[in-house]
């Protein structure tokens, strides 16, 4: 009961938030990550993952990577993969990553990864084969055969070149009446093979490349198909379903020559997945970093395998929503319903922007309210209460989708990024407070709790903030001792100053 | 209503929200006494140890099974009151004012069978109006009948008296008023009318609704001036015992009075809200600040009830 000291308090505040800063000032200097976004080239760290079943034999697995992709430049390469043997090896001007183990049994996860920067003048030709390539040989079976001749002359008709050949015949098949004969070369076959295989026939040297699009942050991809053809010079790009050619600046392509992408000995099930991130460790530093091994250089999260860091990167995110509710419920006195609700509201609201977030939420509670309100004259218990609540959520949400995807509105679907049982609680607990205090109470408290999600929203969406919160997580304990600060915050809200405005008229 | 800056809050005494949950509630209530207080049922078993006189309990209902002795036990009661113990705000009350042959009559003459009560209970006993769900215990005491005084005053419902105790000395008093905007509830948020009470007279000083003085009850429209609390020195003596028998040092005391047993204890609060300072037109830091800085506490109720009279009082009787 006795009043402690504070100040042995205030000076560990002080000490974390001085060294929050102090560990942020040297990372900045010794390793030099920037301040701010955007100050150099964007380096992409693409992380392929392969799965595998070990069947308790020598295991020899072979994973296809990029050598010299068109649009990029290849800055490393690293493999993790605990207790394998590890080789890159080069086979016909293709690289390909070599694991190896005498013994494996049960599942089995291989890690490689490779650092890009986007490079313009690289044109993924330096033509590691120096022969023309030539085109295959294709054989087809009756009746095949004769629709493909039929089908190849209307394309060479219309055309002066092999990419103008390539760009009708894609045309062609992807006609939005096909006639009989492509119909029935388009039943039963793999698309992009198909037209691979028919260029090939007109004597065009052709084959399938696999391109991945990047995009920040994303995890679990897949390859896509790209149809690729020599015109006598160099390998050019389409895409098979637009006819487009060239490649899309964002899209790297893993695989270009026709081997085959993963191959396993000694194992069952085999896939691929692929991570990536994009990064703003500046490109000189990152060579060095590597080298030097820099003391500071533990506190980064780059280490770690990207589908990881992906998710450090939203998690790294909460202690800012987290300051918010603590500074509008100490300092301001907004009152929200359910004291985290907010910042699990403005999470979702990052994934899904703002107003199609917003309508998304507003709607899905407006429809819950009113279903709760059938079940509370059931008078049933609370538990079964918000268990059928749940439900009814994930009926609600599944409806928006729905309705939303069959009118044209993609943005329905984000709906399923709101966390279902925390929107449960959610209408719980304003329908109770609708049936205690009145449905004021439900709209002050409901509304404060938006503005406080949409602030914590509109902060955590800042370009510097999650920048600097994923490259300087050591700027978290300022964060930490701010909120500790509040929580010995004992002077009055702001909303105190109005409650208490008729003080002025004692005496 | 415009704003007040916090400077004219400061000076004023007003105590806020953030200091009384960290200098106040966080520092004088230990965690631990919370049940005592949280669960009527204790709150009730323990006044009766220290003394204080709560109203009559007849009955604990605790099993399923017990509700069907429900009926016979209350078989001779006049008026009772059916409560969760662990409800809080309220909720779950049915007040019985008299029996109609088979039939039990509520406050508003609403007459109720015996089955729709035995459901109550049942209820109670599964949690429904229990904080968080638990289950809990249903428990039946007598209906307190206020003075013709006080039930003049008020609209439906029973005038209880809120004495804020700090370290066993009554520091602030406050007479709560349902009205029909309250829907006969004694919640002030809810339209309830506050009376600020003189800590050493027991007379009412203002009154105020939704936050804004008022001189007149606005239903009966009785003028609240004229309030005055009988036996006020046993009242502030049994609010001031409830610190020796819970520990709590920052408790919010709720006491009725009863027309022919006199003040009885309610329930009591151990996060009391703010709103008292606004009916009594004076802020409470001062008064807390005065018991902290004593240097030789007072060791009998009795004697911490007469010094806070003597210390806080506006009136002497």
């Amino acid at each position: 009961m006795s009043q402690r000291s504070q100040y042995p308090f205030y000076i560990a505040v002080l000490f974390l938030i001085g060294a929050g800063l102090l560990l942020a000032v040297l990372r900045h200097s010794e390793l030099g990550i920037p301040w701010f976004v955007g100050e150099q080239q964007p380096v992409w760290m693409v992380e392929a993952r392969v799965d595998f079943e070990a069947t308790g034999e020598p295991v020899l697995a072979s994973l296809s990577i990029p050598n010299s992709p068109p649009g990029f430049r290849v800055l490393a390469r690293n493999a993790a993969s605990p207790g394998y043997g590890f080789s890159i090896i080069e086979e016909r001007g293709n690289l390909r990553a070599e694991w190896s183990i005498r013994e494996a049994d049960g599942p089995q996860t291989l890690f490689f990864n490779v650092q890009l920067t986007e490079d313009e003048s690289s044109q993924g030709g330096r033509s590691a084969q120096s022969r023309q390539p030539r085109p295959e040989t294709v054989f087809w079976e009756e009746p095949q055969a004769t629709a493909i001749e039929e089908v190849l002359e209307r394309a060479a008709a219309k055309s002066s070149s092999p990419e103008s050949l390539a760009r009708e015949l894609i045309k062609l098949m992807r006609s939005s009446d096909p006639d009989q004969n492509i119909s029935l070369l388009l039943s039963g076959q793999n698309y992009t093979q198909l037209l691979s295989r028919m260029l090939n026939h007109a004597g065009i040297p052709s084959r399938i490349a696999d391109g991945l699009r990047l995009e920040d942050a994303r995890r679990l991809q897949s390859l896509r198909p790209y149809l690729q053809i020599h015109n006598g010079e160099r390998w050019l790009t389409f895409n098979p379903q637009t006819g487009e050619q060239g490649l899309p600046e964002d899209v790297l392509l893993w695989r270009q020559a026709a081997v085959s992408l993963l191959d396993v000995t000694g194992g069952t099930s085999s896939q691929v997945s692929f991570s990536m991130l994009q990064q703003t460790v500046p490109t000189l530093q990152l060579a060095s970093s590597e080298a030097v091994q820099s003391g500071l250089g533990f506190l980064s999260l780059y280490e770690l395998p990207i589908e990881e860091q992906g998710m450090f990167r939203m998690l790294l995110l909460l202690p800012l929503g987290a300051l918010v509710v603590a500074f509008m419920r100490i300092i301001i006195g907004v009152k929200t319903s359910g004291t985290f609700m907010p910042v699990l509201i403005a999470v979702a609201f990052v994934q899904t922007t703002l107003i199609p977030g917003l309508v998304a939420f507003l709607s899905v509670v407006a429809l819950g309210l009113v279903m709760r309100s059938y079940l509370s004259s059931l008078n049933l218990l609370l538990v079964s209460r918000i268990s059928a609540l749940i439900i009814l959520v994930i009926f609600i949400t599944t409806g928006i989708s729905i309705i939303g995807y069959q009118m044209g509105f993609n943005a329905g679907m984000t709906v399923t990024f709101f966390p279902m049982v925390i929107l449960a609680w959610t209408i719980e607990r304003m329908s109770i407070l609708w049936e205690e205090e009145g449905p004021r109470e439900v709209m002050v408290q409901g509304s404060g709790s938006l503005f406080v999600a949409v602030l914590a929203y509109l902060l955590m969406s800042l370009p510097l903030a999650r920048h600097l919160t994923f490259n300087f997580p050591e700027l978290h304990l300022v964060t930490f001792g701010l909120i500790l600060l509040m929580g010995q915050y004992t002077g009055y809200k702001l909303s105190e100053l109005r409650r208490f405005a008729p003080v002025k008229a004692f005496d | 209503m415009g704003w007040i800056s916090p400077f004219q809050l400061r000076k004023a005494g007003i105590l806020n929200m953030n200091r009384r949950n960290v200098s106040y509630i966080a520092r004088y209530n230990d965690r631990s006494f919370f049940p005592l207080v949280d669960d009527k049922l204790k709150t009730k078993l323990l006044a009766e140890e220290y003394g204080i006189k709560t109203p009559a309990l007849r009955q604990v209902v605790r099993q399923q099974h017990e509700i069907g002795r429900f009926s016979d036990l209350a078989e001779d009661l006049d008026g009772f009151v059916i409560k969760p113990s662990k409800g809080s705000g309220g909720k779950g009350i049915t007040v019985i004012h008299r029996r109609d042959g088979a039939d039990y009559v509520k406050a508003s003459g609403a007459r109720i069978p015996l089955a729709t009560l035995e459901r109550h209970l049942s209820n109670i006993l599964a949690g429904l109006h229990s904080l968080g769900g638990t289950p809990d215990v249903a428990i039946v005491e007598d209906l307190v009948r206020p003075t013709t005084d006080l039930a003049r005053v008020s609209f439906q419902g029973v005038p209880d008296i809120r004495i804020i105790v700090f370290k066993g000395y009554p520091v602030m008093a406050m007479l709560r008023l349902s009205t029909k905007a309250s829907d006969g509830k004694a919640n002030l948020h809810q339209g309830a009318v506050g009376v600020g009470l003189d800590i050493g007279s027991g007379r009412a000083l203002k009154a105020v609704q939704f936050n804004k003085p008022i001189l007149l009850h606005p239903d009966t429209g009785i003028p609240v001036s004229e309030i005055r609390i009988e036996d006020w020195h046993i009242m502030l003596e049994m609010a001031s015992r409830c610190y020796e028998a819970t520990g709590l040092g920052y408790i919010g005391v709720d006491l009725v009075l009863d027309d022919i047993q006199g003040p009885l204890l309610l329930e009591l609060n151990a996060r009391p809200g703010l709103a008292i300072q606004m009916a009594n037109g004076k802020g409470l830091l001062p008064r807390l600040q005065n018991i902290e800085q004593m240097k030789r506490p007072h060791f009998t109720p009795a004697e911490r009830a007469s010094y806070s009279m003597s210390t806080f009082g506006t009136f002497t009787n």
